[in-house]
């Protein structure tokens, strides 16, 4: 249910970017997932599935993802660390001033539509 | 003839949402409003917890409330009813969480002239967290019988809570729940969090909410 509450945000923006683009219709999206995203992406995929079967121009759109690691960053010796192994603590040094440097993202990288070349040209 | 195209975007899927928020929380905040965005677990008290400060609190401020949740309109009555303040119901038609946009509309419906508005976020602690919905202060409620470890569970929603409270404190003889450790995990995420353990149903530490209000309200 977390999944398709993104999923729906997710293909109401291709969608549109689709119909401003002149597409006829999606073929592929691509996205980047944060492995510390709180997306799993087994039920992200699912429920992509059944969402694109409403729309206007993704009814055969493939979804690619990319899952980024999540690293975090020690701000007091300098290192950095990976987020699911370790968590907040510093495996380093042991200090909890950490901040999560990248692994969070959810984000919409590119989409390959197919155009009618006469007009797209 | 056919040709495929790559559309090159690198866009985050929340990014619409958080313009979206800023621009409201800025319009609040000119006009003197401030929100308050309540998170938490079904079942834990939220709308008691409200009644509660909103009827300490509604003699000084003009006060409104927002319910959110997937369907029915139970908590805006209990709360029109026993509190007295104006309150309407949002529906969020099966979503998890509600966006800057679905506030947006809720405010407009609620009208003018408020000081105070609370939004009671649909119960779940996951989804809330991720969309910003433009208020000034987010706040989240944790209650007893879910355990003292949540916020290593769900670390986002205590990551985004200017205010964190423990409720349902009555309630502790029953459960192994750890105030102390439970209040290090909530500023292991956050350190910049209050915290606040009471019990709405006994009134027990409820003055310290009430005037984490007042002083917040009056730095407006």
């Amino acid at each position: 249910m977390h999944e398709l509450g993104i999923v729906m945000n997710v293909i109401e923006q291709v969608d549109k970017i689709a119909a401003d683009n002149n597409a006829q219709k999606v073929a592929n999206v691509t996205m980047e997932i944060g492995e510390v995203s709180t997306i799993v992406p087994e039920l992200f995929l699912d429920a992509f599935n059944w969402a694109k079967k409403r729309t206007d121009y993704m009814q055969d759109a493939e979804l690619e993802m990319i899952i980024i690691e999540g690293r975090t960053y020690c701000q007091a010796c300098g290192e950095t660390y990976k987020t699911t192994e370790y968590g907040k603590k510093c495996p380093h040094c042991g200090s909890p001033e950490t901040y999560l440097l990248t692994g969070d993202q959810v984000i919409i990288k590119d989409v390959s539509a197919v155009f009618d070349e006469e007009i797209s040209e | 003839m056919e040709k495929v195209k790559t559309i090159l975007l690198s866009k985050s899927v929340f990014e619409d949402n958080d313009v979206q928020a800023e621009r409201l929380r800025s319009d609040l905040q000119k006009n003197n409003i401030c929100l308050v965005n309540v998170m938490s677990s079904p079942g834990s008290g939220k709308t008691t917890l409200l009644v509660t400060l909103i009827n300490a609190l509604k003699e000084e401020y003009k006060i409104g409330v927002m319910e959110a949740d997937i369907d029915s309109d139970k908590d805006a009555v209990t709360v029109a009813k026993l509190t007295g303040v104006p309150s309407i119901q949002l529906h969020t038609g099966g979503m998890c969480h509600l966006d800057a946009e679905m506030t947006k509309q809720g405010l407009n419906g609620l009208g003018q002239g408020f000081d105070l508005i609370f939004l009671e976020n649909v119960g779940n602690l996951v989804c809330p967290a991720e969309y910003d919905t433009g208020a000034n202060i987010n706040m989240v409620i944790l209650s007893v019988p879910e355990g003292n470890d949540k916020p290593l569970k769900y670390p986002l929603v205590f990551e985004k809570s200017d205010l964190a409270i423990i409720s349902k404190t009555d309630a502790i003889p029953y459960f192994d729940f750890n105030v102390d450790e439970c209040k290090e995990y909530i500023h292991a995420r956050n350190p910049r969090s209050s915290v606040i353990a009471l019990s709405a149903k006994t009134g027990d530490n409820m003055t310290e909410l009430i005037q984490w209000f007042r002083e917040r309200l009056s730095q407006r």
